[in-house]
């Protein structure tokens, strides 16, 4: 039996007519014409006839003048999901148009060319990713769009913002957007998030964001800048969070209302380039007490470290001749904190002071995860260690706060 | 009526609450709130999606046309599941367990994998837009010789509060629902089934109950008429009627379908016009408030629109019914006007402008704008349509009004409603947990043991199977409590009790079984046992009642209570003698406040008036 066959089951002392959908742990699933699926054994099971395959249909997208042009490129994740008959899964299957199908509140904000880059969950997202998407962006930008949209799962979705924001210096917004409850559902926050999007690609914004849901209430999205924002929540539809910083917008459903921060990096600002290098050889390490050096030891390769300390951003003593060695070999070793707000300081106390000594960097507010996509690009673009080192110091697309604002 | 000659077929759905410690697919309580106990709210929109077989459904479509925003209750006893901001724990075992146990009751044959399904519900009372359900048994039977088709289990819906405001304390707990097949033929057959299938839910002592907590949906075609599904009938004697009202709407309907023909009545040529300018002056409150009013011309449709299908209820119900699906309040047409502040006059000008002849009929809509009027009309104009075609009785799920008539709520759903709940795995049902079941004994059988075994009346014992102090019944039993003193106790002076407005959820079983006990050994009379619970009700310890209420009096006590009511009603007793017991009695009772047994009083009041007159 195939997945659509029309197959006639002998079960419970009555024959039910479905579809057979799958085998699942030795049962057959079969779609009964009430709607229900049942597993039943395969032997109580046989085939009556075999769909004749339908013809893919064909999506036109019209093209309204007057309209800006965007471009959405698709990565995968939950925006575009669809039900996977084999393993019974969500799992990203749609490319780029099928979302235009699917939101058709889209075509009238602007006109769209559709671009399927990758079709991954999230966590299946690799810098080599980053780099293609970067080029994508870039050739997107030159090539006349007025924003971007990209479309990403939210699990590393934050990671993506990140790298795309050091690799590109780029006039116009560039929207990462994404769903926290599958876009199979009629709840679902993907048509929201995606309507808020297009509208923040088409606004006077001119840098990286991430837009999601601002509250539970399908009220209004928040612009995140792309440096700034993290996952807070596993699953709440306000999971994404501006750390640090207020968001940097606004955008009001269904008015599509775009309000932008005095803060917020406007359109044309920044002449559009790209440096699409990053050094593979980078971690993230979260501190954790009697945590062993040898851990430390295990990355004595890498060119570069991120280190989640606690607090100012500590780590044992104990770990610090391992640090040494490991700045001595070369590595450029960076500190964090794992508390996510404030900033580190490791001149308060002695151990951080003998971090200082030993080689280390102080990350200043950056986020962890956002400290190691900035290493990555920062060691493939900067030969030079201390310049290097200099750099890691410095803001260069808003990761790097100078004051830490009361309230936040 | 001869129900089998039309042609009579009917089915019946039942959803009962499952009394679980939690929820279906969360780890919340299966408790109700009051609404004013809210913690906070929240809002969405929902939207229809493509099913897996790639459509829209057509119920769904429905909904679709109106753009509606949700409003949301929470509570500290719901969650983020019920937000539908976390996905669903896996299926709740105690509350399949329970649907097992009614599936072997029915011999049905339980389904070896079971999986949850998504069943598409975009009205807003599911936060998810779909309710999870899952088919857990096949193919059971009925006393009348029918057959449960299946049983499934499905998550409650959250409750409407009003309009699109709804409270999420409902959601998610557990519902079973029985299916039977088309298989009854009167009125009075499908109310007994119902009636049968309740009796089976009950019996498990695991189903909730109360107003609300059962709800029975009831499939309904005659011959040439078409299936019409009715929802959410709560009143189990209502059933019958609901039927036989129903058979006399399609019958109607069939009949008017035949004079349009006759009448070579159409709606080919129905347009829309605007008519607002003719209710400029008018005195009706509805059309003066109005945007805009827009009309169409029935052709052949007069006295038809305003013939009654059901009490209350005229083919122009179910055109205003479609046309509120737009979001206008509903519609007029001229069978019903003059009236509701519409003059003859405007009338007269309405029919001249609409080009209206004597047989037509004009629908008037009172809208927003254009486009709602428009959408109303058209649907006005699709449901005029469908009562001249062949098939004059369109297939529809209705929802009950009260006493029994119904009103359009959406076209029946289709199968592309379903698609799996893909975040909760199959559960397998193997045989070792099949056979493992325990068929709990029925309560129609319970009440015929009560009956013979403790000479209980049997109706009254029928009662006591149906009540839901059943269990504590059967615990005083087990405890060496008089079944008859513990039956009275909860049939009678409980019943009186709540009607005096004494607050009896205040009194726990152990208060209960504490007072039978008390009485059992002597220190309180059977006829205190009202006293003592409206005590215990009113707040006061077991102990506290029993010590201020039924304090113990020795006989010779009594004895002096007896001589000195009788003394102070000489005359009265030696003129009635032995007649004067019953009068007596109840003094005595007063006196003594019901602390000692009626039959004790009575010997010793028998005594000393027998006495008294023998001293005269």
């Amino acid at each position: 039996m195939n997945s659509g066959d029309l197959v006639s089951c002998e079960y419970g002392g009555k024959t039910h007519k479905g579809i057979f959908i799958t085998s699942r742990d030795g049962m057959a699933v079969v779609k009964l014409s009430s709607g229900y699926n049942i597993g039943v054994p395969p032997v109580s099971c046989t085939c009556i006839e075999s769909p004749v395959p339908t013809p893919p249909r064909t999506r036109e997208v019209n093209k309204t003048a007057g309209l800006p042009d965007l471009s959405i490129i698709s990565t995968g994740g939950t925006i575009a999901s669809r039900i996977d008959y084999r393993t019974g899964s969500v799992s990203s299957q749609f490319d780029a148009s099928d979302i235009l199908t699917a939101i058709p509140e889209l075509a009238q904000i602007a006109n769209y060319r559709t671009l399927p880059l990758a079709a991954i969950l999230s966590e299946n997202m690799t810098p080599v990713i980053w780099q293609e998407l970067a080029r994508a962006i870039y050739a997107e930008i030159k090539n006349g769009a007025k924003g971007i949209i990209v479309t990403h799962g939210t699990d590393t979705m934050a990671y993506s913002a990140a790298a795309i924001s050091f690799m590109i210096d780029t006039p116009i917004p560039i929207i990462f957007v994404g769903s926290q409850r599958s876009a199979d559902r009629p709840s679902s926050d993907n048509a929201m998030n995606a309507v808020c999007a297009a509208a923040a690609a088409t606004s006077d914004l001119g840098e990286v964001a991430v837009v999601m849901h601002a509250t539970t209430n399908d009220d209004t999205c928040a612009i995140h800048r792309g440096t700034r924002v993290r996952k807070m929540h596993t699953s709440r539809r306000d999971a994404f969070q501006s750390m640090g910083l207020p968001a940097i917008g606004s955008v009001a459903f269904p008015s599509q209302a775009v309000t932008l921060a005095p803060g917020a990096v406007r359109r044309g600002t920044d002449a559009l380039a790209i440096h699409d290098t990053l050094e593979p050889h980078c971690a993230l390490l979260q501190f954790y007490p009697g945590m062993s050096p040898d851990i430390l030891r295990a990355y004595e390769c890498y060119k570069g470290l991120v280190l989640s300390g606690t607090g100012l951003g500590h780590v044992s003593t104990l770990l610090i001749p391992a640090i040494r060695e490991l700045v001595a070999a070369g590595t450029l070793v960076v500190m964090t904190s794992q508390c996510m707000h404030g900033r580190v300081c490791d001149r308060v106390y002695d151990t951080g002071r003998d971090l200082l000594n030993a080689g280390v960097i102080e990350g200043g507010d950056m986020l962890p995860e956002v400290a190691l996509v900035k290493l990555m690009w920062v060691l493939g673009n900067e030969k030079d260690p201390a310049k290097a080192a200099a750099m890691m110091a410095t803001d260069l697309k808003g990761e790097l706060n100078r004051r830490s604002a009361h309230g936040l | 009526m001869d129900y089998k000659a039309l042609g009579l077929v009917a089915g019946i759905e039942i959803h009962q609450q499952l009394d679980t410690k939690e929820k279906l697919f969360c780890h919340c309580p299966t408790c109700l709130r009051e609404v004013e106990e809210h913690s906070g709210e929240f809002f969405r929109y929902l939207r229809a999606t493509e099913s897996e077989m790639g459509e829209i459904d057509r119920a769904a479509k429905e909904e679709m046309k109106r753009d509606r925003k949700f409003l949301y209750y929470t509570y500290d006893t719901t969650c983020l599941v019920e937000n539908d901001e976390e996905p669903p724990a896996p299926l709740n075992d105690e509350a399949l367990a329970v649907c097992l146990t009614i599936g072997k009751m029915f011999g049905m044959t339980a389904i070896p994998q079971v999986h949850v399904m998504r069943k598409l519900v975009i009205d807003g009372s599911n936060t998810s837009g779909f309710q999870r359900t899952a088919l857990v048994a096949v193919k059971g039977a009925l006393p009348n010789g029918g057959e449960i088709e299946t049983i499934c289990l499905e998550e409650e819906a959250a409750q409407r509060v009003k309009d699109d405001h709804f409270s999420l304390d409902r959601l998610g707990i557990p519902l079973i629902e029985i299916t039977t097949s088309p298989c009854m033929h009167t009125p009075e057959e499908v109310q007994k089934v119902a009636e049968y299938i309740g009796m089976v839910l009950r019996s498990t002592g695991k189903v909730k109950r109360g107003i609300g907590t059962i709800r029975q949906d009831v499939n309904i075609s005659i011959a040439s008429g078409a299936r019409v599904e009715i929802k959410g009938v709560q009143e189990l004697d209502l059933i019958a009627d609901v039927v036989k009202r129903e058979v006399r709407r399609q019958q109607t309907l069939l009949a008017i379908r035949d004079e349009l023909r006759t009448r070579n009545a159409s709606v080919a040529h129905a347009t829309s016009q605007d008519v607002t300018g003719i209710f400029k002056e008018t005195k009706s409150t509805v059309l003066k408030k109005a945007k805009r009013i827009s009309a169409i011309t029935l052709k052949g449709f007069a006295g038809l629109v305003g013939r009654e299908l059901q009490p209350g209820r005229r083919l122009g119900s179910e055109m205003s019914d479609y046309a509120k699906k737009c979001g206008v309040g509903g519609i007029f047409h001229t069978d019903e006007l003059p009236a509701y502040g519409v003059t003859a006059e405007e009338v007269a000008v309405l029919r001249s402008h609409m080009c209206a002849e004597e047989q037509d009929c004009v629908i008037l809509v009172s809208s927003a704008n254009e486009k709602q009027a428009a959408c109303a009309l058209n649907q006005v104009i699709i449901r005029a349509g469908m009562a001249l075609s062949d098939t004059p009785v369109p297939e529809e799920t209705r929802k009950m009004l009260e006493e029994g008539s119904t009103a359009y709520m959406r076209p029946l759903p289709g199968a592309a409603r379903m698609y799996p709940e893909t975040d909760v795995l199959p559960v397998v049902i193997g045989k070792d947990r099949w056979d493992a079941v325990v068929v709990p004994e029925l309560l129609k059988h319970k009440a015929g043991r009560y009956a013979k075994d403790y000479g209980i009346d049997l109706n009254y014992a029928l009662q006591l199977a149906a009540s839901d102090k059943l269990p504590l019944f059967e615990r005083a039993v087990r405890e060496k409590i008089k079944p008859k003193l513990a039956a009275f106790t909860l049939l009678s002076a409980v019943t009186e009790l709540r009607r005096e407005g004494v607050e009896m959820r205040a009194v726990t079983d152990e208060s209960y079984l504490a007072v039978w006990h008390a009485v059992e050994d002597g220190r309180a009379a059977k006829e205190a046992i009202p006293a003592l619970l409206r005590g215990i009700a009113g707040g006061s310890t077991v102990e506290a009642a029993l010590a201020e209420l039924a304090p113990a009096v020795s006989r010779a006590e009594l004895e002096t209570v007896v001589r000195k009511i009788i003394a102070a009603r000489s005359d009265f007793v030696k003129e009635k003698g032995k007649a004067a017991l019953g009068p007596l009695m109840g003094l005595v009772m007063e006196e003594v406040r019901g602390s000692v047994d009626g039959k004790l009083v009575s010997e010793v009041l028998r005594k000393e008036i027998d006495a008294a007159v023998a001293g005269k």
